[in-house]
């Protein structure tokens, strides 16, 4: 006898196997072990912004080879799917889904643009995938909310500019003027704040001549350079990087702007090794992070030698901070793997639940320090800001009398703003910079 | 008003120096799109790479006579050893194989295709020149620079921008005009932009006047390029960031209007440095600000010429 099927039952009937299925699927998910770890990388592969994201599309290639021919991570290859963030935010939304949904991506790293961060952390909410923030800046992710699969492996904007303000304010205490330049994007607008309120909180009274925010990517600054001339500040400020750096340099130092003004420029670093002999001496250089080529004590000197020695053997260049910050991430990513593993017992592979757990409170190392992911996500990492100086060792500017400052000390607190605390600072907290390193 | 010319005087004389080398930069990239625009009515979204490959190319040719060991000087050679590189080879090539086969076609279509040029020849840049800025500055370096005094103090200024981009870009366009209206082959050009048809029908070679005119407009954009080299640092991107402005004195000067080009070059370069001294939170949107001001009052442009609709 046939049993007639109704819609209701059909309906039942259809709910009960796909919920069925997508339990065994989530369950399959969780818990066997897949045949290749599979990873995807947003970062600029066009565009201005390329400068920093094909260094690091390199270093990602370069570990991943390395990894994989030791034997991969928990016994399985790596491999992975690189995205441009150069097409906008809504592009790279898209491309999220497709590397979780459609690649079948287990972990994500995101990104360099701020605007790419801040469009991907939610997005990790949504489908519940560990996002790690290997490289963008903003403040904003972890001040304006919890994003329990989102960890930022370096650190962020407030102690990479608050660390070059305590420099200077104890290498030249004396500056009465100051003049910002910096790129008319957020970058450069969210950093001046910063600048500025830790400015007004440790040293009020200084007169602001000029603010200028050039249009991003400019090629030209010389009518810029000329009211600088023309201003006389004490100290220019700029965090700009690439070749708007560059070109701002090259023409400042073509028209002796550095005899003139000390110059701070946080994110110099990766620009270094394009100047060459051309930077001044003696202005303050950051480098977002403590991953200085020269650092005097590096917590793994071996293994900075090796990844230093085996990019430059691979692309002939010296690594820039983007490189540093990617391996700072992979690093990250293998110390959770392990842990989620090791949690799991033999032969267990962790679900995104587990993992994104076991990336909470981590503390993994890096060739020159160590990191730990905060409660709320994000990265501690130290600061080394120093003076810009020639030796033989390297045909580019590398810093000296170098200040290490510890990460603890220029983050703002887990639940507090950025620009909320920084106007908290009293003009002793400079009190507390360390002394230069030795070395 | 007279108070406060007499408090920033001196600073708005700084600003017409910075004003007059930043608009012959412009001027250089923008007339060679005009003339492009002018006779071929193709806006070539490419014309930025041009620029951008005329910069390389010539930081490279630079870089390699440094090698040799040649004096500084022969930077200059370099620069303009690029633009008739760029002028004589990248730009036939792209005319004939590419452009001709969409003459008349609908705008949509032309924009579309220059604009995969455009993304393809970014893509070539990267792949010769890689993505680290390059910097090639002997030129400028060779004449050093000026100090301008400035009440007590001095101020300096490169050589090279006070004298040569304004210089070069005034010879461009006195050249220009000169060829143009002077000379046979310029007079067929200006006949060809004028009406094209009756051009044919007098028994002109319009494809090859075409030909002619994008390599020499492609010519002029290597030459800005290469110009501009000396004192920028060349990323990938340098070409799009080039062409947006362009396009804004194009459609401020009126189609084909080389005089009109060099004016609307001049009021953006003034206007922007103005900008920068007194009113730095407009320094971006100045160029478009005077464009929205001039379309407003006259949409052909400020040297443009109203045409009749043909059906």
């Amino acid at each position: 006898m046939t049993e007639a099927v109704t819609r209701r039952t059909a309906m039942l009937g259809a709910a009960a196997t796909s919920g069925a299925l997508l339990f065994a699927g989530g369950n399959a998910r969780a818990q066997a072990k897949p045949t290749e770890l599979r990873v995807g990388i947003t970062t600029f592969l066009s565009g201005p912004a390329s400068v920093f994201g094909v260094p690091a599309k390199q270093a990602a290639e370069l570990l991943f080879e390395e990894i994989n021919k030791a034997g991969g991570i928990g016994g399985i290859p790596v491999r992975a799917f690189f995205v441009d963030e150069a097409p906008g935010t809504d592009h790279l939304v898209g491309e999220y889904r497709r590397l979780v949904q459609n690649e079948g991506c287990q972990i994500i790293l995101a990104s360099i643009s701020s605007g790419s961060c801040l469009a991907c952390t939610p997005l990790s909410d949504e489908m519940k995938k560990t996002t790690l923030l290997w490289d963008c800046g903003t403040q904003r992710i972890f001040e304006e909310g919890p994003h329990p699969y989102a960890f930022r492996t370096q650190g962020y904007g407030t102690p990479e500019v608050l660390a070059p303000l305590l420099y200077l304010l104890k290498h030249k205490p004396d500056f009465r003027t100051l003049a910002v330049i910096n790129q008319d994007y957020a970058w450069g607008r969210d950093s001046w704040e910063l600048w500025k309120a830790g400015m007004d909180a440790m040293k009020p009274g200084v007169r602001v001549v000029a603010e200028m925010f050039p249009r991003f990517g400019a090629t030209d600054y010389s009518t810029e350079v000329t009211r600088l001339l023309a201003a006389r500040p004490d100290v220019i400020l700029s965090t700009s990087w690439g070749g708007d750096l560059t070109t701002l340099i090259r023409q400042s130092t073509e028209r002796r702007l550095f005899e003139r003004s000390l110059f701070v420029m946080p994110i110099a670093e990766a620009s270094l090794p394009t100047l060459g002999r051309t930077m001044p001496a003696g202005h303050i250089i950051g480098a977002r992070g403590d991953h200085w080529n020269n650092h005097p004590s590096p917590k793994d000197p071996a293994r900075l030698k090796r990844l230093v020695d085996s990019y430059r053997a691979k692309y002939n260049e010296y690594p820039i901070y983007p490189v540093h910050h990617m391996a700072q991430a992979i690093s990250a990513m293998q110390a959770a793997y392990a842990k989620a593993i090791a949690a799991k017992g033999a032969g267990g592979w962790p679900n995104d639940l587990e993992l994104s757990n076991a990336f909470r409170g981590l503390t993994f190392d890096t060739p020159t320090s160590t990191i730990t992911l905060r409660e709320d996500g994000q990265g501690l990492e130290d600061q080394i800001v120093g003076l810009s100086s020639f030796n033989d060792k390297f045909p580019f500017s590398v810093p000296k009398d170098m200040i290490l400052f510890p990460a603890a000390m220029v983050s703002t607190p887990v639940g507090q703003k950025s620009t909320d605390w920084l106007k908290t600072l009293k003009p002793d907290f400079v009190s507390q910079v360390p002394a230069p390193m030795a070395g | 008003m007279m108070e406060w010319f007499s408090d920033n005087g001196l600073l708005l004389g700084l600003a017409l120096l910075d004003g007059l080398s930043y608009a012959a930069l412009v001027f250089m990239v923008a007339v060679g799109l005009n003339l492009v625009f002018g006779v071929l009515r193709i806006v070539n979204v490419a014309h930025g790479s041009l620029f951008a490959i005329g910069a390389y190319t010539a930081a490279s040719i630079g870089i390699f006579f440094a090698s040799l060991g040649l004096p500084a000087w022969a930077g200059y050679i370099a620069l303009v050893l690029s633009a008739l590189l760029v002028g004589a080879v990248l730009g036939p090539l792209i005319e004939r194989l590419l452009l001709r086969r969409i003459y008349g076609h609908e705008d949509v279509l032309q924009l579309l295709v220059t604009f995969a040029l455009f993304m393809i020849l970014e893509d070539v840049q990267k792949l010769i020149w890689g993505v680290q800025p390059i910097m090639q500055d002997a030129p400028m370096k060779f004449l050093g620079t000026v100090d301008i005094p400035f009440g007590e103090d001095v101020i300096p200024f490169t050589a090279y921008q006070l004298f040569v981009l304004p210089g070069v870009a005034v010879a461009t366009l006195a050249a220009l005009a000169w060829f143009l209206r002077r000379t046979l082959t310029g007079r067929v050009i200006v006949a060809v932009t004028t009406d094209k048809e009756a051009a044919t029908a007098m028994g002109i070679d319009a494809a090859k006047i075409m030909l002619l005119t994008f390599s020499f407009g492609a010519g002029l954009a290597a030459l800005g390029g290469a110009l501009a080299s000396p004192t920028t640092s060349l990323v990938p991107g340098v070409g799009a960031s080039t062409i947006v402005l362009s396009f804004a004195v194009v459609a401020t000067a009126g189609l084909g209007q080389i005089e009109g080009a060099a004016l609307t070059s001049l009021m953006i370069g003034l206007g922007r440095s103005i900008a920068v001294y007194f009113a730095p939170e407009f320094e971006v949107v100045v160029p478009y600000i005077i464009m929205v001001a001039v379309l407003l009052v006259r949409p052909q442009g400020l040297f443009g010429v109203l045409e009749t609709r043909r059906v």
